[in-house]
């Protein structure tokens, strides 16, 4: 047997990974240098995607190495795009200004509880940033240096940077508990914006954002290709049902543009819930169309810059207006919905050429997207099945327990609680809520969001899923959970490494999925394999009275 | 090191201000001169920081949403940890102010082993946060009866209540001992836990320490000195007044006490304790969540580089040619 390596999960042992110690090392933080292990850092970016995207300083580099081969001026411009981003945005230069050090958000962050290196309290991950805004742009700071916080900005703090800006989620979680709201995401967001001045980006953001731009989403899935991927898809929702779903692309004229992550379209099990929106929507005679342009819902430029975010959200309403849509509905993405829900109309906006969207089957007007004219899945799904206009059979999913995952975007920049959980107790009926400080608002994220989730990030990534898995073991331990049900395409990567580390035995599962294979649909066959090509396990004979679907609703 | 700093230094000006009158006869400059220049550089400088804040815009809308949000009819939604109309901010941030909301929220993570990562509530930070800031609050308004005459209703009120327990002569207040055990508290975790002795700073224990001198020298003038309370009113209705006098009957004490103040009130505009004003500002929770119903303008927003339809198109046309995709030129 080959030895394993630091970005495969047998490469950790469980016992060491949560020997865990809180406590901080002697010395001052500013003392102490980033030691960069393998499993705990990401790639660079590679020089031909900064090249195709216009952005600065391309070429290749290696993070162990002691030349990062920044710019001559590097600290100028560092400086410079500090000070632009302070007169900018009233969020930085408050939250540099206002942390009392109370420490409440300290052991809130999963990186801290399932690491415990003292830098990724959230306080001290902006302690990062901070000290070197009172250093160049305070007086005090200025004057008194390091005994106040200040310490000069020096190649080693950009290291410093580059290694704990990407090893935050940018999940919010720190934010909910802070009595001043400071969001260490949006310190991040700017440590990344300045890292990214000297061409400091990870492989796992910027090719995803290259491919985005080029070819309309992250995978650079070619429009041909995305063809084939659902017309694939549709074998299979024909292998299971019996049913040929349609397969609109590109459609003018029709009434809504459909997005969804393009997780969706490659990896499992996102895209089984791929297959349950083509079903769902199916079955409903849905006026839609996918695009190939606007493939992508999702948007790495989150974990990029601001202006990356527009550049490639830019697309969502050039479609919709190509197309001459009336509006535009999103599929199971947590930072996608960020993006929709906080950035796009005020971006790319005013969206005036569209109408406020209204579901076409209960008539259900969305006043929550009037300006935006965006809605997301979850909640036209929750609606139909409100309006009882969804067959359901949910003794179908009787083999699962599921628990919900409440992914960071929907939970702390929607507030999107209930929707989802009314689907899930609908479509399946053995539902179980993890503890209450693991879900909601204090979600935990799934330890890979915002371009960590890749396997060169292992060992943060199994760290950062400690508190997320741990919650899992818990159900499954206690109610026998199955399944963890997540509204997030990187959920849906991620958390299925992160389970099978810390609760083996639980599969990750779209929302959608579970909705699909509930439905009953119009001449539909026998329904003896689920969305996965899997035999149905039978109902036992305990739950007796042989279910015609209808009455069942 | 970092906390004996501090220390020192509110030692030495606690010295500075009881000798600089007692031994240098500095009267006009410790119970005047500063105490005016106290005043100025703590509004002018509260001003300019708001000021400076405010110039900043705010691009987009984030609030942190801590509850449901509003969408569909027959969802409840959270109008207060969710706001979704200027009613629901305001009473939310009314919460965070007055009540420290999300602090209350606190939490303590533990790991067990197994590793089993549990959580309790935590309400002491919350506890000692709301003792201090409102025994705060209470002990700046009493000392309003010394700046004023006749003293408002509320002063006489507050003071009567917060003497409410009367032992002895002078009258204690309840809120001189809650003060000082709350910073007390805030001093010791500080100091004891690990984690917040790694991240406090100079500027973290130097306010903390600050207050106490200020609590501790007011407490000494009250209980101990109990130094002559009309003639120190004299002194404060003079500086009102801009005709400064100095009566012998005031404890030399008093000025170092005085000099703290003066201290904190010049201190603040530059420091952490800015928070006060900051925490109104807060875009994660001064701001609606209704973000899908209503645009927010970004003052600043520029055109960007995309890649166009059109460009794709001259990408992949023939591509999706071949697929039998529609294209919009042949
Ligand atoms: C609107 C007014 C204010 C609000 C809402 C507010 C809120 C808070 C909160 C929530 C904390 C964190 C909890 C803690 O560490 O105690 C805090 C800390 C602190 N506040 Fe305030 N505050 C206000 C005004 C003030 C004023 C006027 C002062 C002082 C003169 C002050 C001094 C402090 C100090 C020294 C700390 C840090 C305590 C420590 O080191 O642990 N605050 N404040
Ligand atoms: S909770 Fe807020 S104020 Fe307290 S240390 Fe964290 S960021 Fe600073
Ligand atoms: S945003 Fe999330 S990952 Fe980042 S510091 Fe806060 S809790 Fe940690």
């Amino acid at each position: 047997m080959a030895t394993p390596t630091p970005d495969t999960i047998e490469y950790y042992k469980k016992e060491k990974l949560s020997d865990i110690d809180y406590e901080p090392p002697a010395g001052g933080w500013m003392d102490t240098p980033v030691n960069f292990r393998p499993g705990s850092w990401i790639y660079p970016g590679k020089a031909k995607h900064l090249q195709y995207l216009d952005l600065p300083n391309p070429r290749e580099w290696v993070v162990t190495e002691k030349d990062w081969k920044l710019q001559e001026n590097w600290k100028e411009i560092v400086l410079k795009g500090m000070s632009e981003r302070l007169s900018k945005y009233r969020s930085f230069k408050l939250f540099m200004d206002i942390c009392v050090r109370c420490g409440a958000c300290a052991d809130k962050c999963h990186f801290f509880i399932g690491g415990g290196d003292p830098k990724n309290m959230p306080v001290l991950r902006a302690e990062l940033l901070r000290s070197i805004y009172r250093n160049d742009f305070t007086a005090i700071g200025r004057v008194l240096g390091k005994i106040v916080g200040a310490r000069e900005l020096t190649e080693d703090v950009i290291k410093e940077w580059f290694y704990y800006f990407f090893q935050c989620t940018e999940c919010r979680r720190c934010s909910v508990f802070c009595p001043y709201g400071i969001d260490t995401a949006e310190i991040t967001m700017m440590g990344r914006e300045l890292l990214g001045l000297l061409g400091l980006y990870v492989n796992w953001v910027i090719e995803p954002v290259a491919n985005c731009f080029r070819t309309g989403n992250h995978l650079g899935i070619q429009p041909h290709g995305l063809k084939d991927t659902l017309e694939f898809f549709a074998d299979d929702i024909e292998n299971a049902t019996g049913v040929k779903v349609k397969i609109p692309i590109n459609k003018k004229g029709a009434e809504i543009l459909f997005v969804t992550p393009s997780g969706d379209f490659l990896a499992d099990p996102g895209t089984f819930t791929c297959m349950g929106y083509m079903v769902l929507f199916n079955e409903l005679d849905l006026d839609f169309t996918w695009s190939t342009y606007a493939s992508e819902g999702g948007n790495f430029g989150l974990f990029t810059s601001h202006e990356m975010i527009k550049r490639l959200n830019a697309k969502i309403y050039a479609e919709a207006k190509r197309l001459g849509v009336k509006w535009i509905l999103g599929g199971e993405c947590g930072h996608m919905w960020r993006v929709m829900h906080q950035y796009m109309d005020t971006m790319n906006g005013p969206a005036d050429f569209l109408q406020v969207p209204k579901s076409p089957i209960t008539g259900t007007v969305f006043d929550n997207a009037r300006s935006t004219k965006m809605v997301h899945i979850v909640e036209f799904t929750a609606d139909l099945i409100k309006h009882g206009k969804l067959k359901l059979d949910p003794k179908r999913n009787d083999h699962i327990r599921v628990t919900l995952h409440d992914s960071c975007n929907p939970a702390r920049a929607l507030g999107m609680l209930e929707e989802p959980r009314y689907i899930l107790k609908n479509v399946c009926r053995n539902f179980y809520e993890m503890p209450e400080n693991t879900i909601r608002e204090q979600t935990f994220c799934c330890g890979g969001g915002a371009g960590l989730g890749t396997d060169e990030n292992m060992e943060m990534r199994l760290r950062g899923g400690l508190p997320r898995g741990n919650a899992v073991r818990y159900v499954q331990e206690k109610y026998g959970v199955n399944q963890l049900a997540a509204m997030c395409a990187i959920d849906r990567a991620t958390l299925t490494t992160v389970c099978n580390y810390w609760a083996p035995g639980v599969l990750v599962t779209g929302i959608h999925e579970l909705v699909a294979n509930a439905m009953v649909l119009n001449g539909e066959k026998e329904r003896t394999i689920n969305l996965r090509q899997e035999e149905i396990p039978r109902a036992e004979s305990g739950s007796a009275e042989k279910g015609g679907a209808a009455d069942v609703r | 090191m970092n906390a004996l700093i501090p220390l020192i230094a509110v030692i030495v000006l606690f010295l500075v201000g009881w000798l600089g009158t007692d031994q240098a006869g500095l009267y006009v400059l410790f119970g005047a001169a500063i105490p005016y220049i106290a005043i100025v550089v703590f509004f002018c400088g509260l001003v300019y920081r708001v000021v400076r804040w405010a110039a900043s815009p705010v691009p987009f809308r984030i609030p942190t949403t801590c509850g449901q949000q509003k969408s569909l009819d027959w969802i409840r939604p959270n109008p207060v940890d969710n706001p979704y109309t200027l009613f629901g901010v305001l009473v939310r941030m009314a919460l965070e102010i007055l009540f420290f909301r999300s602090l209350l929220r606190n939490t303590k993570t533990e790991l067990k082993s197994g590793p089993r990562v549990v959580y309790s509530s935590n309400i002491w930070l919350w506890l000692g946060a709301m003792a201090f800031h409102w025994s705060f609050l209470v002990i700046l308004i009493r000392h309003m009866r010394f700046f004023t005459e006749p003293v408002p209703f509320f002063v006489t009120f507050l003071h009567q209540a917060d003497g409410f327990f009367q032992v002895g002569v002078p009258i204690f207040y309840a809120t001189s001992f809650i003060l000082l055990a709350a910073l007390s508290y805030l001093l010791l975790r500080r100091l004891f836990s690990p984690q917040l002795r790694y991240i406090s700073l100079v500027n973290d224990y130097f306010p903390l320490f600050l207050l106490i001198g200020i609590g501790l020298s007011g407490f000494w003038l009250r209980y101990i000195t109990k130094t002559d309370i009309v003639a120190v009113k004299e002194l404060a209705l003079g500086l009102v007044s801009f005709t400064p006098t100095f009566p012998e009957s005031v404890s030399p004490l008093f000025y170092g006490h005085l000099f703290l103040v003066c201290t904190l009130f010049i201190y603040f505009p530059f420091s952490k304790l800015m928070h006060m004003a900051g925490v109104f500002l807060s875009p994660t929770r001064n701001l609606a969540n209704n973000n899908r119903m209503v645009r927010h303008i970004n003052p600043w927003n520029y055109p960007v580089k995309v890649h166009t339809y059109e460009e794709y198109e001259d990408d992949f046309r023939e591509k999706m040619k071949k697929a039998g995709i529609v294209v919009e030129k042949e």
